[in-house]
């Protein structure tokens, strides 16, 4: 690990003012500094965020507003998230390990970065890693990796769990500034795809701090995470799927879907949701969903598997919700 | 800066690039707690933090004031072992025993987290999640890798002092 100086952020502005200088804040740490290990992430100043005043859940305009430094162990075990969001906890719940979810925070897992093997590999190129150096995947090993909005630049995924749900309940991101002032993101919108500058996860900028997610009031209806993965536990997703779904007369009144594990960011396909919204359920309309979700999806090469499986997961996944065929 | 270890006052003053698990086995002379892969991925360097479990290799000691971390040579005595030692022996929970400290420190914890009602992935109700059976202590001790493959009697021996505690 490369030599950094410690200190600690006293307030959120104060933490704002040292990432505008280049300083990297850490909180929970399992992602940043297995990272720091490796060399790939080698900050000179790192900002320790851990004794700020966010690490509690509220209620908040009928929704939760979850504190950055949030667990997610204790986000996973919060009565409220259980009972009204338990998409959230089911997601929770299926990533990584009790020890490192008592550790990692609300606002760090929003920001780990990708497990491309070639991004972990300092002795390949890697456009996310060492912008314009190329990208190892795209003609390597590349059964994790991305089938949808990927760029010549970058075909990496997004590895998280919780950010799916999170798009699935359309959550909001809280960032605070240097001036105090505060901006609100979709989490749909806060993750960014590859293009040119892969380098980039995501839109927070220099000078910025995630402060809170914010729930919306709980939509009710079934909620779902599946996950498949290469083994039981403990394990990235090779395809996820985040479905609150409500039904009124056997119609489907509330249709919201966030796909893991298939592109650069949590995936939301708004005409997916659109397209299933009043329908009556049926093998025909999931068949026709997964063909607007995978309408543009490319494989390339040892991940061409994904976009099979992704339709079966998701007929799967909406024969539950809807009760069709269960 | 000061931290207790096992109920010691101790006091780290290192390089800030120091882990929570290197200044145990370096500074502290706490040689129980082990390294393994060191990335967070085995386990063996498992510890309590506030009551807590983590991954000692995954944290720097310097983010750890005031805090009350626990080993495992807080754990009993070769004459009066913790139970769940003792479990452990009785069901031949290990081989070479590497990532024995880091699996009792792991179950104590789990069976902390079970009587304050927490959930797993594999619990059917988020709400209540009810007994620990073999499926849900596996899917709780999976950040805990064994090499030498002693998973089945670890379930057999955390059973037993779940058993016996009731």
């Amino acid at each position: 690990m490369r030599a950094f100086t410690y200190s600690r952020a006293e307030a959120v502005t104060h933490a704002a003012e040292q990432t505008r200088d280049g300083a990297r804040l850490i909180a929970g740490g399992t992602n940043l500094l297995d990272l720091m290990k490796l060399e790939i992430e080698r900050p000179d100043e790192l900002v320790d965020i851990n004794r700020l005043e966010l690490g509690t859940i509220d209620e908040q305009d009928g929704g939760l507003r979850i504190g950055a430094l949030v667990t997610n162990s204790a986000c996973a075990a919060d009565e409220r998230i259980r009972r009204d969001y338990p998409v959230l906890a089911r997601a929770i719940l299926a990533g990584a390990t009790f020890q490192l979810r008592n550790k990692a925070t609300t606002g760090g897992n929003l920001c780990q970065r990708t497990r491309c093997y070639y991004f972990y590999n300092r002795d390949q190129p890697c456009n996310k890693r060492e912008p314009g150096s190329g990208c190892s995947a795209l003609g390597g090993f590349n059964r994790i990796h991305a089938i949808l909005g990927a760029s010549e630049s970058c075909i990496a995924t997004y590895p998280g769990d919780m950010a799916v749900a999170l798009a699935a309940l359309d959550a909001k991101v809280e960032i605070a500034a240097v001036d105090g002032s505060i901006r609100s993101v979709p989490v749909r919108a806060f993750h960014r795809l590859p293009g040119d500058t892969p380098e980039r996860d995501n839109v927070l900028e220099p000078g910025e701090v995630i402060t809170a997610v914010v729930l919306p009031s709980p939509a009710g209806g079934a909620q779902l995470y599946r996950k498949v993965r290469d083994r039981a536990s403990y394990a990235f997703a090779l395809v996820s799927i985040a479905c609150v779904l409500g039904m009124e007369d056997g119609r489907i009144s509330h249709a919201s879907l966030a796909f893991g594990g298939l592109a650069h960011k949590p995936w939301h396909d708004e005409r997916v949701d659109a397209l299933l919204l009043g329908r009556e359920p049926s093998d025909a309309l999931f068949d026709e969903a997964a063909d607007v979700l995978l309408a543009d999806a490319r494989g390339y090469g040892a991940n061409d598997f994904k976009i099979p499986m992704t339709k079966r997961v998701l007929k799967a996944v909406l024969r539950e919700a809807t009760g069709e065929n269960a | 800066m000061p931290l207790t270890i096992n109920g010691t006052d101790h006091d780290f003053t290192g390089d800030p690039r120091t882990t929570l698990l290197d200044f145990l086995r370096e500074d502290c002379g706490l040689t129980g707690t082990k390294k393994g892969c060191d990335h967070g991925q085995c386990g063996a360097c498992t510890v309590l933090v506030n009551g807590q479990r983590i991954n000692s290799c995954l944290t720097l000691a310097v983010m750890h004031e005031g805090d009350e971390v626990t080993t495992i040579e807080d754990f009993g005595t070769a004459e009066e072992l913790h139970p769940l030692q003792a479990a452990f022996v009785r069901h031949d929970g290990y081989q070479c025993g590497y990532c024995t400290p880091g699996q009792i420190c792991s179950a104590k914890a789990m069976l902390d987290e079970a009587a304050s009602g927490w959930a797993s992935f594999v619990s059917e109700d988020l709400s209540a999640p009810g007994r620990l059976t073999p499926e849900e202590i596996r899917e709780r001790m999976s950040g805990n890798l064994c090499r030498c493959g002693a998973y089945s009697n670890i379930v057999d021996a955390i059973t037993e002092v779940l058993e016996a505690g009731r």
